[in-house]
């Protein structure tokens, strides 16, 4: 049953891209347009990535935006430093991307993964603001990070085969993680952390493996990131942005493969949506308006709103 | 001779900064002494506390005495009410969904003072409620802002020891964040207690945004972010849930601060501050005074 699901994710994934494939080129959806589609799928990466941590392990992380910075300034960087502008070489340079994620992930996991809850949280809070000194102050170790100024003039590679089938593929593998009996764990040390050590499960290992996975994934979406958007700034990699994908992961739902693919996609579609049709005034009530659906959410339905009430 | 001056006015300016974030991390930590959570909405509090003190001396010009005393009423009420609709109904709730709110909260209020019909995303120069007169000692000089401060700050930690170990609600607050469950059990109204500890916070976090807008004169809605946090921080390392720990983690933080920026580079004052933190995380995570808790 299970490989049946994933094929038709793959069927209906290939549907989609030929339709934006014929979408982009018969020029129903402008260049602009294009460029947002692309943005939500690394959203959906990286957001992804933070289910992994916080939806399924339960893991609390208000640091994940550092770890999308560190893969978009590494593969900036690898790029930049090797001349890479075609995506045949960027494919490497995308998977060497998240395995520096990950590896500082698994650095600060080490210590910081013992922790809980609040004390968690503001650990990743501040690793996030150590990155953002970090790379604020980048232009004291070489001239062309551009510290505060930003990194400029970055190879646009990032094309929509490249964003979409690599997509494809870390869903497909996460879904499998998922699966898995280590999946299984990662849900075990979410309801109980206690119970789960007692059945003989290394849960530190396992919170590790969670949240180096999580990393990987948002250093392959800041890859992609960086080789789109040609300019990365490190306002884009701060806390705010950490919590962007922390209300992704909510609203979608806790441990929901799909709630994230969704919320990604109203989320971006939202924001940029509406940048299209309401006046700037308008625009500022965002904010307004997603902490109380936050709090009402809370409220109501603490695992998100496309999930189904898990039995306690 | 030079650096000796130098370094000892670097001292007086920590001890400044120190005592705003003691009076902010206070706050902290009695909120987390009795709901065992970070109220991330406590910079905003302190930054509600700014707004109102210039509405009341800029626009009304009101006297600065009468000024606090409203000020701080306005936000203990503020934090009261923040406690009643927020996190009172998530009271059996797991922690994180209380963080997230408290997270949704600051947010919240952020945004939504931004808006131009409120206090606008601008930064407001704060008046001057005194003039500033400078004491000159031979190797530092002191203004009456850093004794203003200073006095202030002491004299809240006197009243708040009176509070919490004289008291009746003091003793129901020490009570509470010791056994949450045994306390009902003895008959304290938890709740009456939770909200009285959110006056009282709210109370302290609008006297530190008097203090920090009339020693860094320029106020902005965002304001409370990182002092809030950096205050988490002082909290963290004094030893959570700890009145003097606080304190003195407040003036380590503001020594810190401003020592890094006197002799590294102000950029990097806050990523030192969080280093610090992570230190202290890894090595002594219940903070200088900290007890070693059961890890339930």
């Amino acid at each position: 049953m299970k490989i049946k699901a994933s094929n038709l994710l793959i069927v209906i994934a290939i549907f989609i891209y030929i339709l934006l494939k014929v979408a982009i080129a018969t020029e129903f959806i402008s260049e602009y347009l294009e460029q947002i589609v692309l943005y939500t799928i690394i959203v959906i990466i990286v957001s992804l990535g933070l289910n992994l941590i916080y939806g399924y392990t339960g893991q609390f992380s208000l640091g994940h935006a550092a770890f999308y910075g560190i893969g978009a300034y590494s593969s900036a960087i690898i790029c930049k430093i090797l001349n890479i502008e075609d995506v045949y070489h960027f494919v490497p340079i995308i998977i060497i991307s998240g395995v520096v994620s990950g590896f500082v992930g698994y650095l600060i996991g080490i210590p910081v993964l013992r922790l809980k809850d609040d004390f968690l949280a503001i650990a990743t809070l501040g690793f996030g603001v150590l990155v953002r000194v970090f790379l604020d102050n980048s232009d004291r170790i070489s001239d062309f990070l551009g510290g505060s100024r930003g990194f400029v003039s970055i190879p646009k590679i990032t094309n929509l085969e490249i964003t979409f089938f690599t997509a494809l593929i870390l869903i497909l593998l996460t879904i499998n993680l998922i699966n898995s009996r280590y999946g299984l764990f990662l849900k075990t040390i979410k309801s109980d952390e206690l119970a789960t050590s007692s059945l003989g499960i290394d849960v530190a290992k396992m919170k590790l493996l969670a949240f180096v996975s999580g990393c990987f994934l948002a250093g392959v979406g800041g890859s992609l990131y960086a080789h789109l958007y040609t300019f990365l700034h490190p306002s884009n990699f701060d806390i705010l942005k950490s919590i962007d994908f922390l209300v992704i992961v909510i609203i979608g739902g806790m441990g929901s493969i799909y709630g994230t693919v969704i919320a990604s996609i109203l989320w971006v579609g939202l924001i940029e949506g509406l940048r299209n049709f309401l006046p700037t005034e308008w625009m500022d009530f965002r904010w307004v308006i997603i902490p109380v659906l936050l709090i009402i959410i809370m409220m109501l339905k603490p695992e998100g709103l496309f999930v189904k009430r898990s039995v306690r | 001779m030079e650096t000796t001056a130098y370094i000892l006015q670097q001292i007086v300016n920590g001890i400044q900064l120190g005592s705003v974030y003691a009076i902010i991390a206070l706050g902290y930590t009695m909120v987390y002494g009795v709901l065992r959570m970070i109220n991330f909405a406590h910079g905003d509090v302190f930054m509600l506390g700014a707004f109102f003190a210039f509405y009341l001396i800029d626009k009304f010009s009101f006297p600065l005495v009468t000024a606090v005393i409203l000020t701080v009423c306005g936000t203990a009420i503020v934090a009261y009410l923040i406690e009643k609709i927020a996190y009172k109904p998530l009271r059996n709730a797991p922690k994180i969904s209380l963080l997230i709110t408290a997270v949704g909260v600051s947010l919240f209020l952020e945004y939504t003072l931004s808006l131009n019909i409120f206090f606008t995303p601008n930064y407001i120069a704060f008046p001057r409620p005194f003039e500033v007169k400078s004491y000159d000692f031979s190797l530092f000089s002191v203004t009456n802002i850093h004794i203003f401060i200073f006095l202030s700050t002491i004299l809240s930690l006197l009243l708040l020891y009176f509070l919490i170990y004289k008291t009746k609600q003091g003793k129901a607050m020490r009570a509470i964040s010791h056994d949450q469950q045994t306390a009902a059990l003895m008959g304290i109204n938890i709740d009456n207690i939770i909200s009285f500890t959110f006056l009282i916070g709210g109370a302290l976090a609008g006297l530190g945004g008097i203090l920090y807008s009339i020693a860094y004169p320029q106020i902005n809605v965002f304001m409370g972010i990182m002092p809030g946090i950096k205050s988490f921080v002082a909290a963290v390392l004094g030893g959570i849930g700890i009145i003097h720990g606080a304190v003195l983690g407040g003036f380590i933080i503001g020594l810190a601060e401003v020592f890094v920026s006197a002799f590294l580079s102000s950029t990097l004052r806050d990523g030192v501050i969080f280093l610090l933190l992570f230190i202290f995380l890894l090595l002594r995570p219940n903070g200088l005074f900290g007890k070693r808790i059961d890890k339930v």
